[in-house]
Formats: C-alpha cells, structure tokens, sequence
C-alpha cells in the first residue's frame, strides 16, 4: 500500500484568536503551530493503514518554508517520506490550493508510481473552505467521501476501502474502489505521540520539496474581522452547593424539568 | 436573477440548516428555486414552498438514488447548466458542502463556505473561519457564484411562495455511483447531542471516564445528553461523538450546563448555539463563567450531586 496524508499548518487551535493591524492575518506571535486536528488524524489513520496491511506513508504539506516543523513531527510518528510544496506568501484560495496539489501529487505519481489512498481532513480547522480534498479527488479522477470516522481497507491492493461517516442518527457506510480519496475527521483515532527514537529519526528524515504552478483563485479575502461580541453580563447563581435550588428554579423557568 | 438552491435532505427529510438557507436566500436579488435530486426528492420537494421556493426542479435519472457525492454532484451540475442561475446556494452541513465542492470542482467554479453574510447578488460575503470564532470579508469573482449557508447563521423563517414542481431529467453516468451509500447501521434512537434540549458537559477537572457518572444521573432526571470537552476525548474518558466543540458536535439546546469547562474556542464555537448558557466552575474569571448568561462558582463534583438532588425533591 502506498499512501499518502495531506495536512496543513495552523496556529494551534484552542487559544483567543487575535488579528494582525493589517487585518490579514491570525496573530501568531504568541502562539505555537500545530498540524489542524482532522489532519493529525489523517496521518494517523496512514500509519494504522500501513502498520496493518504494509507499505509506506507520504505526508505532504502546501505551506510556507516553516511547515518544515509540522512535517518533522509527521516524520515523527511514523511516516516513511514528508514533502513540502512551498508558497510564496501570495493567497491561496481553495481552488489555486487544489491545483497545486493535484499537480504536485501527479509528479509523485509520475515518477514513483500511483498512491492506492489519499487521506485529507475533512476541513482545515483556520480557513475552513471544506473542499479542497475534494477538488484534487476530482482532478486525480478518483471516488471521494469527506467526514468520515471509521476507515477500513479489504483486499488490498486492488480492494476497496470501507469509509463510515456519523450522522445524527448513526452510521453511513461508503464503499469506495481503490485507488480513492477520504477526507477524516477527528475522533477515527487518537493520534500517537512521537517516541524518543522517533523523533532522533525525524532531525535526519530527508525534506523533499516539489515546486508547482498555479494561478491566483477568484475567491479573494478582504480582511478578517472578529465577530460581533454580544454585550454578556453573567448572572451568578450562587457559589457553592446551596446554589441548586437557584438553578432549578432557572430550569423549570425555562420549561425543561 | 435566478437563485438555485440545492436541497440536502436524507431520503425526503430536508436537513433543517436547509431551511435557513432558504431563509437567506430570500434576502438576495433573485427568484429563488430549489433542486431536490435522489431518493425520497418527491417527500423533500412538498416541504420547500412554504420557505419562499417559487419553483422546485425535481432531478430525475435512473442512476440517481441514496445519497452518493459524485451522482449527485453531477446532477446538480446538469441542473445549473439547464437553468443558468446566477447563484447556487445550500447549507454548510457536512453534505451540503460536499455537494458544492463536487459541484466546483466539476464547474471549475470557486465555492465559498459557510457564509453568515451575504450582499445582493453574492458577489461580496462574509463567511465564518476557526468554526465561527472569526470572520472573513471575501469578493467571489466568478460566472456562478456558488456558496454555503453557515448552520444556525440565521433563524429560519417561512413565506409562502407556489413551490411548483418540475420534473427534469438529466443523464448521469452511472460509474459515479462508486461513492453511494452501501449501508446505514442506526445507532441513536432518540434524542441525539445535537437535538437534545439540555446538554450537561464535563471537562478535564471532571477528573476521569467515571467522574462523569453523576453527570449521566443528572442527564437522565432531565431527559438530557452528556457531553464533554475536547480534552476529556483525549484522555480517553468519553468517545469522539460526545464531543462539543469545532472538531466535535454543534449543539443548539435550551439550556447548556457546561461543568468544569474553561471555554477554549475550539469548544465555545460548538457551545455557542445553545439558546441559554449555565456554567458551573470554580474559577469565576473562566471563559466559560464570563460568557454564561448563568453561573455558579462551585466544584462540579459537589454541584452537580446537589442539583439532581434538588430536580428529585422537586418531582417527588
């Protein structure tokens, strides 16, 4: 099995999100970067996939030279190759991100043979465009499924994968031929940490760095603005536990006792 | 102008974020129609006059059935090139936006996800990044401009419009059926995270997978659903699907107990739809408690024992 995870460089999500004073960025001085959670899941499900059925894990990265970091800690947790495909710091909407990485997954494919799985998150956890997967699946003319949460493949190589996506009400099972695309989201597995000896390998992994063309996208962002702030004033119930007769009072005001 | 939009619905159940993209719709310069395609199109297409749908087109082929992204992606590329609509909108469900992107991706047409903003003819948005927790003003330069609706942007209100409904037919070819639905495995009967009308969640300082118990006997007395932090889906003590958050489940209920959570924004945007907010915590400066329209300053482990003990005193 050759597979291949895509993931994305992000300022690490959790933290308050500031803006930069020219309105066109996160302000990432004080914060870390991680891989985008989804992402970080793609990867393991990679790992899982080939630790089962054999074979090698890429994880490819469109980023700037500082993705380098998130490769290594890919490289870290038992990836075989990593590869960046630089940007110039120029946007990149959905659409021009898609087509470089179709043209940079095509020149892989030329000169190493075909991927049998393509792994994306289901959406990038800063930009969120939810299609970017797709749109490579489609230039590489393979079936794609996003949101899935359980992935499984039989009789590999020529097989299928089993891709299961929750729903309110349960479970959809897809049933896609090989070669095929998937977009995961977090929660299909817990990703490992990197071991000590992983990450001694992951200083020595070679960095491969494939160049691509593509014009600039029609989507054009104007600037990022923070969300209208409704004014909130806490009212406090009470401390401790002689609070709850409070609080059920709130409950049964608001009619759900 | 003509507005297109493309129904997601699972086998005639229309998706309710369908509704307020309906409801945004209307707001934009523009007929608005509606395209239902697949299994149970028919069921779907009654429901969409009652939100403004002056006509809605029902795709027909013998390849279309049970959800498949690529069919139907395909079928509403068919649809917009017989009815040349200036905007294509749906809702930024998990489906709705992976039929827009199947669509751009066939179209070689930008997609813009979930919007919350919309000027007149699509050509200026603001739409959601970070799950919410900041905003993009975007131009959307293109022939057809195609966009998502963001989930719980709007509330989604009716107006009656004649809903006629056409038929048409489209020829699709029938290898893209590879990525249908092959089997369904139901699991919740019920109320589900997403549709329960009280959420109680725990978060790190709940402490383990059984710290949570008293939180269940609470969700029980209350007809409720227990959730949790993404940090507790880490530690193992919960799975994935109780998760509240950006990478977990959107919840909208009447009231949201939020325990020993701090309120990072990767949880608050999944919170943040709850209609009322009770956050109980020790830490009175938490971003939880400043956000809460209710708070108590208590240890959860103590709080939540005394408030199940209360709901009991009082239905007995």
């Amino acid at each position: 099995m050759r597979i291949l995870a895509l993931v994305k460089r992000v300022p690490a999500p959790g933290a308050r999100i500031n803006i930069t004073a020219d309105e066109q960025h996160v302000d990432d001085k004080h914060l870390g970067h991680a891989v985008s959670p989804h992402e970080e899941c793609a990867t393991e499900a990679a790992v899982q996939l080939v630790e089962k059925h054999g074979g090698d894990v890429t994880v490819l990265t469109l980023g700037p030279p500082e993705a380098e970091e998130q490769l290594r800690y890919a490289a870290s947790t038992g990836v075989n190759k990593i590869v960046l495909v630089p940007t110039d710091g120029t946007p990149y909407d959905p659409q021009r991100t898609a087509a470089a990485l179709a043209d940079a997954i095509g020149q892989m494919e030329a000169a190493d043979g075909e991927f049998d799985l393509i792994i994306f998150g289901n959406e990038s956890a800063d930009s969120g465009g939810f299609q970017v997967g797709v749109r490579v699946a489609y230039a590489l003319g393979r079936p794609m499924v996003n949101a899935i949460k359980g992935l499984e493949i039989e009789g590999a190589p020529e097989g299928h994968i089993i891709a299961r996506r929750e729903i309110d009400a349960g479970v959809e099972v897809y049933e896609l031929p090989l070669p095929a695309c998937v977009g995961v989201k977090e929660g299909i597995n817990l990703p490992r940490y990197p071991t000590m000896k992983g990450r001694l390998a992951s200083k020595k992994a070679e960095l491969n760095s494939i160049e691509t063309d593509s014009d600039a996208g029609s989507q054009k962002m104007v600037r990022l603005v923070s969300p209208p702030e409704t004014v909130n004033e806490t009212v406090i119930l009470g401390t401790g536990p002689e609070a709850a007769g409070a609080v059920v009072d709130l409950l049964e005001e608001l009619g759900v006792m | 102008m003509s507005i297109l939009v493309i129904i997601e619905h699972d086998r005639g159940d229309v998706a309710p974020a369908m509704f307020e993209a309906l409801t945004v719709a209307r707001e934009l310069e523009g007929d608005v129609e509606a395209v239902v395609i697949g299994e149970g199109a028919e069921t779907a297409a009654t429901q969409l006059g009652a939100y403004g749908a002056e006509t809605v087109h029902h795709v027909t082929s013998d390849e279309l059935g049970d959800y498949s992204p690529e069919a139907w992606g395909q079928a509403a590329v068919e649809a917009i090139k017989e009815l040349d609509p200036e905007v294509v909108m749906t809702a930024g469900t998990d489906r709705g936006n992976e039929l827009m992107a199947q669509i751009g991706a066939r179209m070689d047409l930008p997609f813009v996800a979930n919007c919350v903003e919309l000027n007149d003819d699509a050509s200026e948005m603001i739409r959601s990044q970070w799950g919410g927790a900041l905003h993009e003003e975007t131009t959307l330069d293109a022939e057809i401009k195609l966009v998502s609706v963001a989930p719980h942007a709007v509330e989604a209100t009716t107006e009656e419009a004649a809903g006629d409904i056409e038929e048409l037919e489209v020829e699709i070819d029938a290898g893209l059926n590879r990525t249908v639905i092959k089997d369904r495995v139901v699991m919740n009967e019920g109320i589900t995270l997403s549709t329960a009308p009280v959420v109680i969640s725990g978060g790190r300082a709940v402490g383990s997978a059984e710290g949570f118990a008293p939180l269940e006997e609470l969700a029980g007395e209350l007809g409720g659903k227990v959730g949790c932090s993404r940090a507790v889906t880490n530690n193992g003590w919960r799975p994935h699907s109780d998760q509240v958050g950006q990478t977990g489940t959107r919840i909208a209920p009447t009231i949201y107990i939020a325990s020993g959570i701090s309120g990072a924004t990767q949880h608050w945007v999944g919170a943040m739809g709850s209609k009322n907010i009770l956050a109980i915590n020790t830490d009175p400066e938490a971003n939880m408690v400043t956000k809460a329209g209710w708070a108590v300053i208590a240890d959860l482990h103590v709080m939540i024992p005394a408030i199940t003990e209360e709901v009991r005193k009082r239905k007995a």
